[in-house]
Order: structure tokens, then C-alpha cells, then sequence
């Protein structure tokens, strides 16, 4: 399990690479990248600048990987996030996870997201043509993670 | 003594990012604690006895009202989160 917090870009396929290097056991990969978009709420979006709680923000995604392993056949799993000053188009998090088959893959990459977007301790600050404004957290991202624990968990 | 955190829009209202505060006899949990800054009055009435929801953490651990607070320990008050 990998956990990383940076200002610095990632590659995904690298990092793709990496996770599943030498272990014959791996027969799924998912992943999943969230890129910064240039229109939010309306406005456009000139840029936005993330901030983190330091320690903090790192335990609480690894919560959310081992959370994940404890659900669905998880072999290994990475989630790097950037913090700092970025721009539209740029990539933002990314998410692997690398299981036997596909269908745990898919589920504990979608979990870990929307756990991170409610759990973990991250807050966007963007720019648009009236100045600055801290970004609103948001009800359906509340819904999105809420919705796993009514779920038991579903291989195959 | 205790340290407390705050991050993001409570950071900027309250111009702090982090005090170390003698921890007040009155107060055992995180509800005391929010009572406590309350009372400061100016921008920290207006953070911590306004609308806006502000969540907390224990040693960097999600906390609730009912949370201990224990000398020592890391607080920290913030915005729900918007990271991915």
C-alpha cells in the first residue's frame, strides 16, 4: 500500500508499472484519475490551490485502503493526491488498485474514491473571475460514500 | 497544554493556523472545547456559533462532540473536506 502526498505530477502508468511488478497473482488493475475542470458551480475556473492537514490526510487514506482490503480481494493499492496550485486540465489523484478479477478492482477503486472525497482531509480554494472562494463540499459526495455501507461486498 | 489546528476558511476567518492553549478545567470533550472558542467572541463567535458545519479532529482522528479531550492532544477544527 502506498500513500503519497505531492505537488509534483504523476504518471499513471508508471505507477500502473509499478503496483503489479512481478506478482502473477494480479489479474485486474483499475484505476481511476480526477483531472481539475475549468468550469465549477457555473464560473469559470482559472485555477484552484489544495490544502491539507499533514499526517492527517495520509493515516486517513490508508484507513480507507485497509477499510477496502477488508471488503473485496485487494492485492496492493497506491492513491497519490497533489496539493498546491493547480490548472485546469491538470490531473489531481490518482487511484490503483490491483486484485485477481475485475469486478474487485472496480469496486474497492470506486470505494476508495468516494471515501477520499468525504474522509480525508483536503480543501480546494478556486479561482474565477470574481477572485477567490473556498469550494463548498457537496451533498451527492456525501451520498456517493453513504451508499456503500447499505452494500455488502460483491466479488466477481 | 493543547494544540489546535485550523484549517482552510476557518484558518482565514479566524487568521490562525495553530495555538497551543492550556487546556480550560471546563472543558472534557469537543463539544467543551467549541463552547470554550465560542466565547472568545468576534470572528471565533461568529466561526464556531455560525451555520457553517465545522468538523474536528482528535490527534488526527475524525471526532465528534462527544470526543475526550485530554492533555496533550492534537485538535484540529475544519470545513468539510473537498479533496479528489
Amino acid at each position: 500500500m502506498a500513500v503519497r502526498i505531492q505537488t509534483a505530477d504523476f504518471d499513471a502508468g508508471v505507477e500502473m508499472a509499478a503496483l503489479r511488478r512481478g506478482n502473477a497473482a494480479v489479474g485486474a488493475v483499475a484505476s481511476f484519475v480526477g483531472i481539475v475542470r475549468d468550469v465549477n458551480e457555473g464560473d469559470r475556473v482559472s485555477e484552484m490551490t489544495l490544502e491539507h492537514y499533514p499526517g492527517m490526510t495520509e493515516k486517513s487514506i490508508e484507513a480507507i485502503i485497509t477499510q477496502a482490503r477488508g471488503r473485496w480481494d485487494v492485492i496492493d493499492a497506491v492513491v497519490v493526491h497533489r496539493v498546491g496550485t493547480l490548472k485546469p486540465t491538470d490531473q489531481i489523484v490518482l487511484v490503483i488498485v490491483a486484485s485477481g478479477h475485475r469486478g474487485d478492482a472496480f469496486a474497492a477503486c470506486e470505494f476508495i474514491m468516494d471515501y477520499l472525497k468525504t474522509q480525508a482531509p483536503f480543501w480546494k480554494k478556486e479561482r474565477t473571475g470574481e477572485g477567490t472562494r473556498w469550494v463548498d463540499a457537496r451533498a451527492a459526495d456525501d451520498a456517493a460514500a453513504e451508499r456503500w455501507k447499505a452494500q455488502g461486498s460483491s466479488s466477481d | 497544554m493543547i494544540t489546535i489546528l485550523y484549517f482552510a476558511r476557518l484558518r482565514e476567518a479566524l487568521g490562525t493556523g495553530r495555538e497551543e492553549l492550556a487546556l480550560p478545567a471546563s472543558v472534557a470533550n469537543i463539544a467543551g472545547l467549541r463552547a470554550a472558542l465560542v466565547s472568545r467572541g468576534g470572528a471565533w463567535t461568529e466561526a464556531f456559533g455560525g451555520p457553517r458545519r465545522i468538523r474536528a479532529a482528535v490527534n488526527q482522528q475524525m471526532a465528534d462532540d462527544a470526543a475526550a479531550v485530554h492533555d496533550g492532544d492534537e485538535i484540529a477544527f475544519f470545513p468539510p473536506v473537498t479533496g479528489g
